[in-house]
């Protein structure tokens, strides 16, 4: 099976990689760097300074714990426990400079501004405490929490582009019937639940997220050149900023079709938004290859394909074991 | 419903599983009637193949009578006696349709993990693996045959279960090893390995044409069987030293063309063999390539070297300036046996060959953790086991 691919998470500065392209790219590419790119690209750098700052606090935490405790008007002597925090600082921190997208090592650095909040909140209790240090620590504290909070939810933000090539057998024309009724794409791609078409090229689209719960948005075609290229985008009052592209150029030698598939997701901040940064973020490529595979099976054989250790047929998942599913609708 | 499931390196057990059922509208269920223990099964049992997981059903060589069929199987139906390819192959694909059944790109659900290992993906093959597909196997009572309008074909009466199961993998195997050599009348053809796919190797080198077959292999019943069985020339390998042996017996120049029918797990005698089972164990290589190598260094100049020996990945010292500057051809592959199967019977309708020469052993399915364990040490002068459900 014959596929390229390539991937891109928006941001300023970072090249474009490509693999074993040699054709022009879709026009549906200049559409998604638009939005909120520069501003990943700032919290990708605020996150690495951050991650440094992270990493000197900790090792003068480790090296002179006495010292910070002095500083802070902490008494007494919680050496090994300013050392543990230290060292939690630098874990984070290394964390960050080691992503390629340190939204985890973000977030990780906001837990860890709660515990040493908490260890503050319990040094003003103390008995013998300087409170007027105490409290300008915990101010300072406070101030760098805000910046982790900030860089970590715009991490959280960022796009996911993935795109996907595949040859199949049957001509232009018949995937692209296929594919221009929208309500086929979940037969295929397994994180849609449905797609509704509501007419005038318009329609609904609802997404599995993690823990059972879902996002919709609504999208509208933006190209249709019969038998070549689709192209549509969510509207502009969708929570989840989403573009797509698909086009179908037949093969040399009259081998079927060259299927080209480009999307970009650009979640919405919260929860659910993390948690579809999630879906999206760990493998997207290997998710849409598995999705063209499928595409591909239903074109050429009908349906897709299930075997005992893949009863959905799909790839990513965990395998159970190779034998008969219990009942007769196990699946 | 029984079935032989793996549970890790050298422990398989038959315990009772929910019965298959349709999960693709061409499937068919069938109540297997035979089944065989392959010699890749032994590469399973021996835990080299990765991507296994415990509670897999193994087995690829089967058949039996169709039971249920899905809604799109138009050319199989209920009560037929039917022999199933190992390979599943959808009929429709590019490769499919260049007759190439075991690179189907539409069988393999799970062709990502073997993309990793591979490149690309092969084929989904039953009970081998979860990167070949995580399908159920066959030595079982009752099993799903996925794509069953293509990857089944009807008996005809007159014929027994013996005389046909091997049409499933290991003829189809054994004479495609054989017609990758592309035989020329005066051929000699040297193959390496001589248990039941050598024998179907050696046996379809004569049926398509050659003048000489030399057999290598250690264990005296399966090269007494290539003599008396296949009329083929033999060589113990513990005994003479292959390459010398086989230039004297072509006067200097070598085979026209060499089989390996033996695979991952070739033995040698000597350090060589110490040396590849080191690395194989410290994971440095994943497939002891004695064979091949010997295979190669043998051929005669512009040669074929024809690999039906499985391999799962990666192996180490392969002379690769021995098939550059000598203009060797290597041909390989796993058997698209759907191109086969029909031509096999045909000539096994005309008594040209009975296929079920190779059987040495028959047993209850119960019995195929004894099987296993037999076919592994060649206990009793093992070849082939048959299993009744």
């Amino acid at each position: 099976m014959r596929m390229q691919q390539t991937r891109q998470r928006a941001g300023p500065g970072r090249a474009q990689h490509t693999l074993g392209r040699t054709f022009t790219q879709p026009r549906a590419r200049q559409h998604v760097q638009r939005g909120s790119g520069e501003k990943h690209g700032q919290a990708v750098w605020l996150a690495r300074a951050l991650g440094w700052f992270g990493i000197g606090l900790g090792l003068a935490e480790v090296a002179v714990p006495r010292g910070i405790a002095t500083l802070v008007g902490v008494r007494g002597d919680h050496s090994l426990l300013i050392r543990l925090l230290g060292m939690r600082e630098i874990a984070s921190g290394i964390g960050i400079l080691t992503q390629r997208t340190p939204t985890e090592g973000g977030w990780a650095r906001v837990g860890g501004d709660a515990l040493d909040l908490a260890c503050l909140g319990a040094a003003f209790l103390a008995p013998r405490a300087r409170q007027d240090r105490v409290a300008a620590a915990t101010a300072a504290v406070l101030g760098v929490t805000l910046l982790d909070v900030l860089c970590a939810r715009q991490l959280s933000r960022r796009a996911v582009r993935v795109q996907q090539r595949i040859l199949i057998n049957r001509s232009p024309a018949e995937l692209y019937q296929f594919w221009h009724d929208f309500q086929n794409l979940p037969r295929f791609m397994y994180h849609l639940d449905s797609v509704q078409t509501t007419g005038q090229g318009r329609s609904h689209w609802v997404a599995r997220a993690p823990a059972g719960t879902t996002v919709e948005w609504d999208a509208v075609i933006t190209t249709d050149h019969p038998n070549s290229l689709i192209a549509w985008r969510s509207l502009e009052s969708a929570d989840v900023e989403h573009t797509g592209s698909v086009r179908f150029e037949p093969a040399p030698g009259g081998r079927g079709t060259a299927v080209t598939v480009e999307m970009t997701y650009r979640p919405p901040g919260g929860a659910i938004g993390r948690g579809l940064a999630k879906l999206f973020g760990e493998a997207p490529e290997q998710q849409m290859q598995d999705d063209l595979r499928r595409f591909k099976q239903v074109m050429e054989t009908g349906e897709v394909i299930r075997s005992e250790g893949s009863p959905q047929g799909m790839g990513v998942m965990a395998q159970r074991p190779a034998q008969p599913l219990a009942g007769r609708n196990g699946q | 419903m029984r079935a032989t499931c793996w549970y890790g390196k050298k422990d398989v057990r038959v315990e009772q599983v929910p019965d298959p059922h349709i999960l693709n509208q061409r499937d068919a269920i069938i109540r297997v009637t035979s089944t065989a223990i392959c010699g890749s099964d032994l590469h399973l049992y021996n835990g080299l193949m990765p991507t296994m997981e415990q509670g897999d059903i193994l087995g690829h060589e089967f058949m039996g009578e169709v039971v249920e069929v899905g809604r799109e199987v138009q050319n199989v139906k209920v009560g037929d006696r039917v022999v199933t390819a190992f390979p599943i192959a959808c009929g429709h694909c590019f490769f499919c349709q260049q007759a190439l059944f075991s690179l189907c790109e539409n069988s393999n659900p799970n062709a990502w993990m073997a993309e990793k290992l591979l490149g690309h993906a092969p084929c989904g093959i039953f009970g081998y693996s979860h990167m070949l597909g995580g399908f159920a196997g066959g030595q079982a009572e009752y099993a799903r045959v996925p794509f069953a309008d293509v990857g089944t074909l009807k008996i005809p009466e007159g014929l027994s279960d013996e005389q046909v199961l091997f049409l499933s993998d290991i003829f189809p195997t054994g004479y495609m090893g054989a017609e990758m050599c592309d035989i020329k009348p005066g051929d000699t053809i040297a193959v390496w390995g001589c248990g039941p796919v050598g024998q179907f190797a050696i046996a379809s080198a004569y049926l398509l044409g050659a003048e000489r077959v030399i057999g290598i292999d250690r264990f005296p019943e399966r090269l007494r069987m290539a003599r008396a069985r296949g009329g083929a020339e033999t060589i113990n390998y513990e005994e003479a030293d292959v390459y010398d042996t086989l230039q004297e017996l072509t006067a200097g120049r070598g085979p026209d063309a060499c089989i390996d029918a033996v695979g991952m797990e070739a033995h040698a005698p000597g350090l060589l063999s110490a040396y590849d089972r080191v690395k194989q164990a410290m994971m440095l290589e994943t497939d002891r390539a004695y064979a091949l190598r010997q295979a190669i260094m043998a051929c005669r100049n512009g040669g074929t070297v024809s690999v039906v020996g499985v391999y799962g990945g990666f192996i180490d010292k392969f002379p690769f300036g021995s098939v550059m500057n000598r203009s060797l051809t290597i041909k390989t592959g796993q058997a698209h046996v759907q191109r086969y199967m029909r031509p096999l019977l045909e000539r096994i309708q005309k008594g040209e060959i009975d296929p079920s020469f190779v059987i040495t052993h028959r047993m209850q399915l119960d019995d195929a953790p004894q099987g296993y364990e037999m076919f592994l040490h060649k206990e009793d002068d093992c070849i082939k086991i048959v299993l009744k459900p």
